[in-house]
């Protein structure tokens, strides 16, 4: 089919959008897991900061201090 | 008030203003006072955003690649390669725009001390980066066929492969330092200083004899460029764009949770609350 071949410039069409595809899904992709992975490491530091004796106070359990 | 989700707490510690320690007063003036330095404010603009930018994104970008490849002709001279056009083209302008756009933000965070300003400039050097190097190659792409070249030490592609050096210099300044704070300084000075650059390139194809085109959209007198084929041209502009700004949303988020963590793991492992507010992003009040 003509379009695929791309008036016989379909060695360089087709790559440079595959290219641009590529990258630009690849950013993407690179994107959305640093962001899960910093909200997962995030809710464990904050679950784990909470169940100290500092985050007890925090919530006002008990002590002094605890503005909440 | 306490947000939904996993921001639940971070939002809390951020908007409680009573009970805050006299130790945080410094950073406050300076950036409590501009309405998304709050981290879980910026959040919640970023998630009512990001379905509409997301929506935009991938509507232009298949109307500009339908009328792109299937309906606006071939070059009288160039024939179907032009079509790499609407991938080149938009990648060289989201180059310059994204390096435009930090070098603003750079001066912001340098002069008002912003930190989301430094958040963006961080978030977006490897998103332009990625753009010029995309311009490059699929200029490349194009050059072999229509120049008999792959490459050329011509104005236009010496300036840009400067804008791509330039990037590379940005990021790594960014990890160069312990301190990001610093780190973010430094890139931001690089990437005021390096801002000559995009009027150089822009006006490369102007100033010396070049062997790549001159302008033919962004001109004095209007583009020259058929309408049938600078729609799909605009299009794809706009959809690359709309992507950038839909994966800033995401990154600047992921970057305010790095820094909130960062804070946490300095505070877990003992440091004081002096330590843990060596950056913006200082403790929650309760130390």
């Amino acid at each position: 089919m003509s379009f695929f071949e791309m008036g016989g410039y379909a060695g360089f069409v087709w790559p440079s959008y595959a290219i641009t595809a590529l990258v630009m899904v690849g950013l993407l992709m690179v994107s959305l897991r640093e962001l899960r992975d910093r909200e997962r490491t995030l809710a464990a530091l904050e679950a784990a900061r909470d169940s100290t004796r500092l985050g007890r106070r925090r919530r006002g359990e008990s002590g002094p201090g605890s503005a909440a | 008030m306490v947000l939904p989700g996993r921001l639940g707490t971070m939002g809390r510690s951020w908007l409680d203003k009573e009970g805050a320690a006299p130790i945080m007063r410094p950073y406050k003036s300076s950036w409590t006072m501009h309405r998304f330095a709050n981290p879980a404010r910026f959040s919640r603009l970023s998630r009512a955003l990001l379905p509409w930018c997301a929506a935009g994104t991938l509507v232009t970008l298949a109307l500009g690649l339908y009328f792109g490849l299937f309906v606006a002709p071939a070059d009288y001279q160039q024939g179907e390669s032009v079509r790499i056009m609407y991938v080149h083209v938009p990648a060289a302008w989201m180059a310059l725009f994204i390096y435009s756009g930090i070098a603003l933000a750079s001066a912001i965070a340098l002069i008002w001390r912003h930190p989301l300003a430094d958040l963006a400039a961080k978030a977006s050097s490897p998103v332009g980066a990625a753009f010029t190097f995309l311009a490059l190659m699929t200029g490349s792409l194009w050059g072999k066929p229509m120049w008999g070249t792959w490459w050329v030490w011509d104005a236009r592609l010496t300036s840009v492969l400067v804008l791509f050096f330039l990037y590379l210099g940005h990021m790594a300044l960014l990890n160069a330092f312990d301190d990001p704070l610093r780190g973010r300084r430094a890139a931001a000075i690089l990437a005021l200083v390096g801002f000559v650059n995009v009027p150089i390139i822009k006006f490369s194809v102007d100033w010396w004899n070049t062997l790549h085109q001159p302008a033919s959209v962004f001109r004095l007198g209007g583009p020259t460029i058929d309408p049938s084929m600078l729609w799909p041209l605009l299009l794809m502009g706009l959809g690359f764009t709309l992507f950038y700004v839909s994966l800033l949303l995401l990154r600047i988020r992921s970057e305010l949770l790095a820094a909130r963590i960062r804070v946490l793991q300095i505070e877990a492992a003992g440091g004081s609350a002096a330590d843990a507010m060596a950056t913006p992003f200082g403790a929650a009040p309760h130390a």
